[in-house]
């Protein structure tokens, strides 16, 4: 937004975001503590937030820590993404009933609840627009997606911490949100005073800012924000080179590597749970048990499950290794044909959360280092 | 995601397990359009929805007709639906038969075992619009004689002088008189043009692969070659992810492809 502006919101002010949220009809949503890992729920006050808690994260490994720092978004992304939200895991849409040899049918879309959510990642923005352009975009949008989006009102929170397994530096998705935000927040504690440098994105924001008690950044904030953001993005967990990614991979479609990865994959599906950008859906349909009433439901699916790709007379991708590389190829090399964009925006969870820690950045390093 | 009513008006037997259902819609408009190749999905209450190629007349817009194979739970379900139960239809999805491009070329259609259920729309539209093509030649395979679909068709077009029918069996039983040997050893001497025509294949992956290799050994270029894909479909729409072929979703860019387009992905093994 050519228009943004940038304030000053004091620790003890915050609050206020959540009271002006709930009182223009928003349904919260933000990061919260849950059986030893940062979930996304709904939350109504900054003491839902994960205050105080920090995360290290690696292959395989997730683990959280108390600071002595207050830190309202010291830890990075954990399990969750927005797409629980955005895209539920189970979702009806059609119901169905049967009158004698009649049959009437009719969606089951509700009209969800305005949406905000606080504490979103760059590297989410980018996967949210990215959901944009596979299920809002195309000929054949998905109406729940459409409608959850609508009125969606999204505070970002730019990453001056970044985690473990993070690379969004490498696949220019963060650490700073530049696009497709009401208002950015970079949290800073500096000596004792504790601030957010706010940046507005929308109109709205803007709006909605001026209930809350702010003043105009000075030169001497700002600058300590973008340093901030300067180290982060140098001191990233990790890095992807995504220089001619899509051919790469697809020069090594029949290399013996894709076999030495599946060695390990256990082809749970993990990866594709916690990918922000994954949205493979199956279709189910049920009927009651009087058989007078059919549901047809969306669950969130996965490129892992043999049935997957099952057609009459088996699967396409029977073995573990072409499950691997179709999950892998389609976020490097496939998503720039169907979508013009990477299916990866580098947050790093399918690391973290692999049960045993395969690295999509190790992987295509691998390539990269045997390309002839 | 509308489903439209649809009702029963005819089940055809064709072979011991492949049945054609006529549909009619229950409301709304009396009329329903296609193109050659495209396909719906059917629903089956309560059971689920598979995608299904149209094989019915594609200038005739008052019946819908569907022809499919007995292979799972929701086709078995279909199967013993009787006249006037309902069915739910969404559709028409895909790419459809370049018919339109083919005007002025021969046309060589060959297809194998029930790959023939999508072309069939192909040859309707062009007997009803016959003096536009050049040569037209029907080339059909099958695993043994019982398992020829539309016999009746097949009966009226070989008994056309302006379109030329061959059929061939992989197994001869019973009483079987014709070729033997599997479809592709019909197209090194089918009488068209290999450089002005157009060439429609469907059938297993397996055929037509091999029937690409005649078809190039004729000088027939890649991008006249057309084919008909197969995978998974639980939306037909492009949302579920699950009918990726490679870079393309097979009920968006496909089903038909030119072969042209899908070289790099047709001959990679589980992509």
């Amino acid at each position: 937004m050519k228009n943004s502006m940038v304030v000053i919101v004091e620790r003890k002010d915050f609050q206020n975001l959540f009271d002006v949220l709930s009182k223009r009809g928003y349904q919260i949503s933000g990061p919260t503590l849950r059986d030893n890992a940062v979930i996304y729920d709904n939350i109504s006050a900054v003491e839902d937030l994960p205050v105080g808690w920090t995360d290290h994260q690696e292959g395989g490994r997730y683990r959280l820590e108390q600071t002595n720092k207050k830190s309202l978004f010291a830890c990075v992304v954990g399990p969750h993404t927005w797409k629980k939200i955005l895209y539920p895991a189970e979702h009806t849409f059609i119901q169905v009933k049967r009158n004698g040899s009649k049959l009437e049918i009719t969606s089951a879309e509700k009209k969800p609840p305005k949406s905000a959510l606080i504490g979103v990642r760059p590297c989410e923005l980018h996967a949210l627009a990215i959901y944009d352009k596979v299920l809002k975009d195309g000929p054949y949008p998905a109406t729940s997606y459409l409608q959850r989006r609508q009125d969606l009102f999204i505070v970002a929170v730019n990453c001056v911490n970044p985690g473990g397994t993070c690379f969004c530096a490498s696949m220019n998705t963060g650490p700073k949100a530049t696009s497709g935000f009401d208002l950015a927040l970079t949290e800073i504690i500096n000596n004792d005073r504790h601030y957010f440098v706010v940046e507005t994105g929308s109109k709205l924001g803007a709006d909605l800012l001026k209930e809350i008690p702010n003043k105009e950044a000075g030169i001497e904030e700002t600058q300590t924000a973008d340093k901030a953001l300067q180290k982060a993005a140098a001191r990233m967990g990790r890095t992807l080179d995504i220089k001619g990614i899509h051919d790469l991979l697809y020069r090594h479609f029949d290399d013996p590597h894709w076999g030495e990865i599946t060695k390990r994959c256990m082809t749970c599906g993990n990866c594709t749970m916690v990918c922000p950008t994954c949205f493979c859906v199956n279709v189910e349909d049920t009927t009651s048990l009087d058989g007078r009433q059919a549901e047809r439901l969306r669950k969130w699916d996965s490129c892992f499950t043999v049935g997957f790709s099952y057609i009459h007379g088996g699967s396409i991708r029977a073995t573990e290794t072409s499950r691997y590389r179709q999950w892998m190829m389609h976020k490097l090399s496939y998503w720039q044909n169907q979508f013009g964009t990477l299916g990866c925006v580098g947050c790093g969870r399918c690391i973290t959360w692999c049960p045993v820690g395969i690295d999509i950045t190790e992987e295509a390093a691998y390539f990269r280092k045997n390309d002839k | 995601m509308l489903i439209d009513l649809f009702s029963i008006r005819r089940t055809m037997k064709e072979t011991f397990d492949t049945f054609s259902l006529e549909l009619e819609p229950q409301y709304g408009e009396k009329s329903f359009t296609f193109a050659p190749g495209q396909f719906n999905m059917l629903y089956v209450y309560g059971v689920g929805e598979v995608p299904i190629s149209i094989s019915g007349d594609p200038t005739r817009h008052k019946s819908l007709i569907h022809t499919t194979r007995e292979v799972g739970t929701v086709t078995r379900a279909m199967r013993k639906l009787k006249v006037g139960d309902t069915l739910g239809v969404r559709g028409p999805y895909g790419s459809s038969w370049p018919v339109e491009k083919a005007v002025g070329c021969d046309v060589v259609i060959v297809a194998g075992g029930i790959g023939l259920a999508p072309l069939r729309p192909v040859i309707y539209y062009i007997l009803s619009h016959r003096e536009k093509y050049g040569k037209v030649v029907l080339l059909y395979g099958t695993r043994t004689p019982e398992d020829i679909l539309f016999r009746k068709d097949l009966e009226k077009w070989r008994g056309r002088f302006d379109l030329e029918t061959h059929l061939t069996v992989d197994r001869a039983t019973g009483s079987w008189h014709g070729n033997v040997g599997v479809v592709t050893t019909l197209i090194g001497r089918a009488p068209f043009d290999p450089l002005n025509c157009m060439a429609m294949v469907c059938g297993p992956e397996i055929m037509m692969r091999f029937t690409v290799l005649e078809l190039q050994k004729r000088g027939v270029e890649d991008g006249k070659i057309f084919i008909s894909m197969e995978r998974n479909m639980k939306c037909g729409i492009g949302l579920c992810g699950h009918c990726q072929l490679g870079p393309t979703f097979v009920c968006k860019e496909g089903p038909v492809y030119t072969y042209k387009n899908l070289k790099d992905v047709f001959l990679k093994r589980e992509m």
